[in-house]
């Protein structure tokens, strides 16, 4: 080698100043990774080693308007798993099975869940029962990232009588992820109901809870790995419930009657009950609801999910001649006292044709209108409905809200079947220009034909009648004070009408469920239930209001195949006289306290 | 010649201290993890290693660097000798766990051969150079030490080791540099080396052509060399896709995962992200001593072997990193010092060639965990845990010792 000094120590002073350049040059690689990247790749590590564990956040409990509890929380389990990716994911599930037995689907479930929000723990059971919790705890060491958590459960403590109303909650659907924003996989949300109408006032807001978790997914520490944020409660919903009313009218169906009851404050449209039967049991439904039992729904031909009082509509029958009454009133075609020329004689001919009254056995004579209401004569209220003309009986009928929904504050509600405003418009796309003509008013005017309702919407139409004229909107939970003018009488029309309906209970067609010391106004109705094939007797309709004079509760109540009217009044009658003798008691008990 | 007295260069021996304790400091740091493993206790092993060095150094430093020199042609044979044993009973183990590097008898680990192979090839190498009365001046010049090298070196990548395999490079063209080769003449021997990594992109290896062709038009060396780095430059660039396929499919990932790391964040890309998260969240004074969560909770891969330098980013920070950087800059000049202050030139090779060998070490170790350089698997000297390798730094500290005892003037008149 070449050892001349000068030589050696001219190496020397290359190699030292390349050594330190490379020193100083890694340095500096490491002064930009850890002062000046520091927050990007500390993030990275917190992401790493950090899980957020949801704490799921109780829901607002909903009271009824006396503060009874009609939706609580009590302690339910939820089971989650934390995984690091969908392998291990799976292969801790299969595991899972060998200790608690979940089908094929109950683990696709739970994959999709994970595929959702990878960074939350998949939910394997949203509602685990306290066996499969213990029998987890434990084998709790073999299952690393396991995590059992206490979490509120919806209890509903009178779960059938009031399912038509509430709800349930389940677990959130995909569907709903896409829809809606801010809700994560394995959430509960409200299905239907109360719960779904103010899921977003009831939901409250989750927490989050850290656990700190190594290379493999393993739970290393439980707490303290970052200071959680805990759960805020939904606020409570107090609603206009009387759950005492609505208990009371669940008594009265019993097992054997189908059909729905609806009873609302006439002058602020609140929903005081509201049910449908036969019901089903929403406490079974939260946290999924098992397939015997949803199978058992589903195949029930009364249709319990089918919400009577607000999806199902039904022909409103003679319940309907109010609206005709009232719009021949409005437009001063005849008045309560007048007379139509051709007297009920078991039936009216017009045309070819003859209409009977009430099957061919009304023989109502001549009669004033207030009469006709009283003993629903069909033979009046035609001739009424050719006075009037198709269109304005149409026109009247769109007034009062038949063509639109209640706009009652509950998912699901139906739109009733109602002719359009532009009536020739309507019949000739419906039958061709040449295939209807006047006719069709004796059917519309007596709420047969081309007319099907919700019994909420009907319900609507008679607050009207007992307030004076204008309906709101039924409102489970207090809201809008919004009103709606439907039609417009004079207060000596309206007393004749109210009175024409207390004549109904008195003297006509509810005769029967007249009740001493209690002036009940009211009109029955008998629907064709639309299915003659299966010989089943007619739907019965009543709808009616006490006191006459100055009406503080609204009942429609419709018996799926209840026959006559007179069947529902008969329930009415005792749903109204139970709220207005159980009324002042609650006062003087709330007093009390 | 009368007896010279040897005085211990204790500067360099208290930094070499300082990085060993510095270092299974961090070694008993890395076994600190959530769910301990068996490496929660191979500190203590290193410490016994490391008293065994220390043993090892002080008989070298009572070594005449004559007696060295005696002993390097056999040393060199049985060197050879026992690598090419490996190559047919060679096992795999730790980190090494796909190579066959470990010397077993009856299933009872010895070591790994390539560490002290090192210092063997280093020792080698001074003698052939420092037998020249001149540097090499032309490309026929290097066959002498290229063989030395390349023997044990295609013996190692023969296990297969990449990252020794390196390290031999890194050792022989640093000692040709110190030994007075002219840079030109290195240029010409790396040739064919940069033509092959160029050829992956055809307008940079057609740059780079051109440049070398006007390099040997400017520098004039034999006609038969120039032709012949210009005809080797050619070929290897040629064959370098028959190369690149004849590669492992790992070594292909680690280097395509050097040039892109997010490419791959789950597999090969894991390590050098974790690593880079690890330095990076340890900020100007780290997460604290043991404390470093992204080693406690097992995300850095081989935090006791390869990865040790990001458990010190991580739990010391930017602080502790600089330290252990300034301890090796500090401890590298000096040996420089050391290989310019010795008296004949087979000490000052030698001197030169042991540094020059951490250097490599610490330069592709450290480079790797910020993804400077490709993960190759070197250990970083006096850190990374492993025996052999321990042993084989403090029989450097010995050595370098003993060159600087031997050397002209006092050791502390010279500044570093």
């Amino acid at each position: 080698m070449n050892f001349h000094p000068n030589d050696v120590q001219r190496r020397a002073r290359v190699a030292s100043g390349l050594l330190f350049l490379v020193v100083v040059f890694l340095v500096g690689s490491f002064f930009r990774a850890q002062v000046l990247q520091h927050t990007q790749y500390a993030l990275a590590s917190e992401k790493n080693r950090l899980r957020e564990v949801p704490i799921p956040a109780p829901r607002g409990q909903i009271y009824d308007r006396t503060g009874a509890i009609i939706a609580e929380n009590v302690p339910g389990y939820t089971v989650s798993l934390l995984a690091p990716g969908e392998d291990s994911l799976r292969s801790a599930l299969r595991r899972l099975g060998g200790t608690i037995q979940m089908s094929g689907d109950q683990i696709d479930a739970v994959v999709r869940r994970y595929r959702r929000s990878p960074n939350r723990p998949a939910v394997i059971f949203g509602d685990a029962s306290f066996d499969v919790v213990s029998v987890l705890e434990e084998h709790r060491i073999e299952f690393p990232g396991l995590i059992i958590q206490a979490s509120p459960k919806r209890f509903y403590p009178d779960g059938p009588a009031v399912a038509a109303l509430v709800g349930y909650t389940g677990e959130i659907k995909q569907a709903e992820l896409d829809s809606m924003p801010g809700y994560k996989a394995g959430q509960q949300v409200g299905e239907t109901g109360i719960e779904k109408e103010y899921e977003s006032r009831l939901k409250g807001q989750e927490g989050v809870r850290f656990v700190e978790v190594d290379v493999r997914g393993r739970v290393v520490r439980e707490a303290g790995a970052r200071e959680d944020l805990s759960a805020v409660a939904g606020p409570p919903l107090y609603t206009n419930i009387d759950l005492e009313l609505q208990k009371f009218i669940v008594r009265l169906f019993g097992d054997s009657l189908q059909g729905a009851a609806v009873a609302l404050e006439p002058k602020s449209g609140e929903v005081l009950a509201l049910y449908s039967a036969p019901s089903w049991d929403p406490n079974r439904f939260v946290g999924g609801v098992s397939a015997a039992y949803y199978d058992s729904l589903l195949t029930d031909k009364r249709r319990p999910l089918y919400n009577k009082a607000i999806q199902g509509t039904y022909p409103p029958g003679s319940t309907w001649k109010l609206a005709s009454a009232i719009t021949a009133l409005e437009d001063g075609v005849v008045t309560l006292d007048e007379r139509m020329p051709v007297p009920c004689n078991g039936g009216f001919q017009y045309g070819n044709r003859w209409y009977k009254c009430d099957g061919g056995k009304g023989h109502h004579g001549d009669v004033t209108l207030a009469q006709a209401i009283e003993y629903s004569c069909d033979t009046y209220f035609y001739q009424l409905g050719l006075k009037l003309g198709l269109a304005r009986l149409v026109a009247g009928g769109i007034a009062i809200g038949s063509g639109e929904r209640s706009g009652i504050d509950l998912p699901g509600e139906s739109t009733p079947s109602f002719p359009a405003k532009d009536v020739n418009a309507y019949f000739n796309k419906k039958y061709g220009p040449h295939n209807w003509n006047q006719s069709f008013s004796l059917n519309i005017a007596i709420g047969q034909g081309e007319n099907a309702q919700t019994v909420i919407n009907m319900a609507r139409f008679y607050t009207a009648i007992a307030s004076d004229g204008q309906a709101a909107h039924p409102q489970v939970v207090p809201g809008s004070t919004d009103k709606e003018r439907l039609f417009t009488l004079d207060s000596a029309q309206m007393a004749g009408i109210r009175a024409a309906l207390a004549g109904v209970v008195l003297r006509g067609t509810a005769a029967a469920s007249h009740i001493e010391g209690l002036t009940l106004a009211g009109k029955t109705g008998t629907a064709q239930n639309g299915r003659p094939e299966e010989h089943k007797p007619d739907h019965a309709w009543f709808i009616g209001f006490a006191p006459a004079d100055n009406p503080k509760i609204v009942v429609a109540v419709m018996i799926e195949f209840g026959g006559q009217g007179a069947r529902s009044a008969h329930i009415a009658a005792s749903i109204i006289q139970h709220y207005l003798k159980a009324t002042p008691k609650q006062l003087l008990s709330t007093e009390g306290l | 010649m009368k007896q010279q007295r040897v005085v211990p260069d204790f500067t360099l021996l208290a930094l070499a201290l300082a990085l060993s304790i510095y270092g299974i400091a961090m070694v008993y740091s890395a076994g600190q993890t959530d769910v301990l493993t068996r490496v929660a206790t191979l500190w203590e092993r290193q410490a016994g290693w490391f008293a065994l060095g220390l043993l090892a150094a002080y008989g070298l430093s009572r070594t005449a660097i004559r007696m060295l020199d005696w002993v390097t042609p056999p040393l060199y044979v049985g060197t050879c000798f026992v690598l090419l044993l490996l190559v047919f009973i060679g096992k795999g183990f730790g980190t090494g766990a796909s190579t066959k590097s470990w010397l077993a008898i009856g299933g009872f680990r010895l070591g790994q051969p390539s560490e002290i192979a090192k210092i063997v090839v280093v020792l080698a190498l001074a003698k052939v150079l420092a037998a020249r009365r001149d540097a090499p001046k032309s490309l026929v010049d290097l066959w002498q030490p290229a063989l030395v090298v390349g023997i044990p070196w295609v013996l190692i990548m023969a296990q297969p080791d990449l990252g020794t395999g390196i390290v031999f490079i890194g050792i022989f063209f640093a000692m040709l540099f110190w030994s007075g080769c002219s840079w030109q003449l290195l240029f010409m021997a790396v040739s064919p080396g940069i033509s092959l990594v160029l050829a992956f992109n055809t307008t940079m290896w057609g740059i780079y052509f051109l440049v070398l062709i006007a390099f040997v038009l400017w520098y004039r060396p034999y006609l038969a060399e120039g032709i012949s780095v210009i005809l080797a430059s050619f070929v290897t660039g040629v064959i370098a896709p028959s190369v690149w396929e004849r590669l492992n499919p790992y070594q292909q990932k680690r280097l395509l995962v050097f040039l892109q790391p997010g490419s791959d964040p789950l597999r090969s890309g894991y390590h050098v992200i974790q690593s880079q998260v690890a330095i990076g969240s340890g900020g100007w004074l780290g997460k604290g001593f043991t404390m470093g969560t992204q080693k406690r909770l097992a995300f850095l891969p081989a935090q006791h072997t390869d990865f040790i330098f990001p458990v010190v980013g991580e739990e010391l920070g930017f602080v502790g990193v600089t330290i252990a950087l300034v301890l090796f800059l500090v401890l590298f000049l000096r040996c420089v010092r050391v290989a310019g202050r010795a008296t004949d030139s087979f000490s000052s090779l030698v001197a030169f060639g042991v540094v020059s060998t951490w250097f490599v070490h610490v330069l592709v170790n450290i480079g790797m965990t910020l993804n400077l350089m490709p993960v190759t698997g070197i250990p970083l000297p006096f850190f990374s845990y492993g025996g052999s390798f321990m042993l084989a730094c403090w029989i450097g500290v010995g050595i370098e010792m003993r060159i600087s005892g031997e050397g002209r003037g006092k050791a502390d008149t010279l500044v570093i």
